[in-house]
């Protein structure tokens, strides 16, 4: 998919990396290379303030300045570059919804995955070695073909798989389980794992080559709200003004937009993440074992890359709590017992936006000039494309992108909730 | 987490299960003019604060009782347990 007029400017073209360029560094000390970033002194002004520094935020600045031309952009971060969620998730990209607010959406940020690399020149590892979701029952199997149907109307893929085509993928699951055996399973071939730092510094550099101000450590602390309008930011640093300010902290989204004086449909909540020793290939895509609230991963240096269920209590602490660790772990042994041989390494937590709904969005807020993206759960990471794309459309042009306009902030009032699972307005069970 | 429940003492926070804030005690108004508004924005909208936060946890692992836990969402620290019943009667409700 091309999403964009490449500026054919010189300082863009000279910067692009290559496998010659690899060679001459490679042969003369790499001493040529280059800060990948400016650090530029905020301006007092700019057409387009993105509060957040993440990958959606960076990629909202991306596509502000390849697909509209919006060069006069700034990107505020209270941290550094995507040291948030981008740099905290389990990096899995899919495209396997089934409602149709959201699999077109999520089709197309699949679609801008695979271009992605050659897109903004740099090696983000986009590996798509497929997701599969377990079914358990006659019922669950139904479940999952009408998904597969809806998935291949949006334009994705999806196979069922029965016992015998799973074993063979993956031959050490404990098919025979009491309490949940495994009859077969939904396969997306082209869902994956993507190195998800990489896609935040190739969007930040992407931005940055053509003229966006990336602003490291400039927290925003408020909003320049006169007479119902948005006029700019406050920070540290000084009162910034901006015609549109579009607001991307998913995870702090209740704190910021609280400057606003708006409530939003979110909770905030801790997702922990856990990774063993590195082990040789045993897992060959993604496992999702919804039943037992687990999924696994292998990634490219051969850790184990697993999670599950949110701890389920409101929380900004960034880390979570040892039960849900046990409930995870217990996940894994019911679904493959012989990851009881593997040591955990690490262990993370992340904030995550809760919704009512399990639904993200991406609009226009009462307050004109402030626009908000945010309420992406915990699968935030998949749609970073097309939440940038999506989010710099609705900046540049004022209407929500044709896969988007579902995702509003007023869904509830109009009866129009996006609730893949079917559990209602109560956040810890999406 | 601990919470240390108001009839038994410390009880370790997997006996319970968290419902949410705990402004959905105060129910809107069926028979309001406003009704609808006030429902959705009861069942839909949060506070959603960074620091002090009362919420609802269900001891269903214990006694069965409703607990308001005053907790900070910052560090998980739990600073304040009430029995929602307690709460509720303080604000006006009849049980």
């Amino acid at each position: 998919m091309k999403t964009g007029a490449w500026i054919g400017h010189s300082a863009v073209d000279a910067m692009r990396y290559s496998v010659l360029q690899i060679l001459k560094e490679g042969l003369t000390g790499n001493r040529g290379w280059k800060p990948v970033w400016r650090e530029p002194e905020p301006k007092r002004r700019y057409d387009v303030i993105v509060v957040g520094g993440g990958g959606h935020g960076l990629a909202t600045a991306y596509y502000l300045a390849t697909v509209h031309g919006l060069t006069d952009v700034a990107v505020l971060e209270k941290g550094w570059l995507g040291s948030g969620n981008v740099g905290r998730n389990t990096t899995i990209v899919r495209s396997n919804y089934l409602l149709p607010g959201n699999e077109p959406f999520y089709e197309l940020s699949m679609k801008l995955w695979e271009g992605l690399e050659q897109e903004f020149n740099y090696n983000a590892m986009v590996s798509q070695r497929g997701i599969v979701n377990l079914y358990h029952s006659d019922a669950q199997r139904d479940a999952a073909a009408r998904r597969a149907n809806a998935m291949i109307l949006a334009g994705a893929d999806g196979v069922l798989l029965d016992r015998e085509a799973l074993e063979k993928k993956c031959p050490y699951l404990d098919y025979d389980n009491e309490r949940f055996p495994i009859k077969g399973g939904l396969w997306q071939p082209r869902g994956g794992t993507v190195r998800h730092d990489a896609v935040a510094w190739g969007y930040a550099r992407g931005a940055d080559r053509r003229g966006v101000d990336l602003i490291q450590n400039c927290e925003v602390t408020g909003f320049d709200i006169r007479n119902g309008v948005c006029h700019g930011v406050e920070t540290p640093r000084g009162t910034i003004g901006a015609d549109r300010v579009a607001v991307c902290v998913a995870g702090s989204s209740g704190k910021v937009m609280g400057y606003a004086g708006l409530r939003l449909p979110i909770e905030s909540h801790v997702l922990q993440a856990f990774v063993t020793e590195g082990l040789k290939p045993a897992i060959p895509g993604v496992i999702t074992y919804g039943a037992g609230h687990f999924y696994v991963s292998q990634s490219d240096k051969g850790g184990l890359v697993f999670g599950g269920d949110i701890d389920g209590y409101n929380s900004y602490a960034q880390r979570g709590n040892l039960p849900t660790l046990e409930d995870v772990c217990e996940g894994g042994m019911a679904l493959m017992p012989m990851i009881g041989r593997a040591r955990v390494l690490r262990i993370w937590g992340g904030l995550v936006d809760m919704s009512m709904d399990g639904s993200p969005f991406i609009d226009r807020t009462p307050v004109e000039g402030l626009l908000f993206n945010g309420g992406w759960n915990y699968g935030g990471f998949k749609a970073t494309p097309a939440s940038g794309y999506c989010y710099a459309h609705l900046i540049a042009t004022g209407e929500p992108h044709p896969v988007a306009t579902e995702m509003r902030l007023d869904r509830f009032e109009r009866g129009g909730a996006i609730d893949e699972k079917g559990v209602g307005a109560q956040p810890n069970l999406h | 987490m601990i919470i240390d429940h108001p009839l038994l003492g410390p009880r370790d926070a997997q006996e319970f299960v968290i419902l949410g804030d705990a402004s959905l005690i105060d129910r809107p108004d069926w028979q309001a003019e406003d009704a609808a508004q006030q429902f959705h924005d009861y069942q839909h909208l949060r506070d959603n604060p960074a620091g002090e936060h009362r919420e609802l946890w269900f001891h269903e692992q214990g006694d069965r009782s409703w607990l308001v836990v005053t907790r900070s969402t910052l560090t998980h620290e739990v600073l304040k347990v009430e029995l929602a019943r307690d709460v509720a009667i303080a604000r006006g409700r009849n049980r």
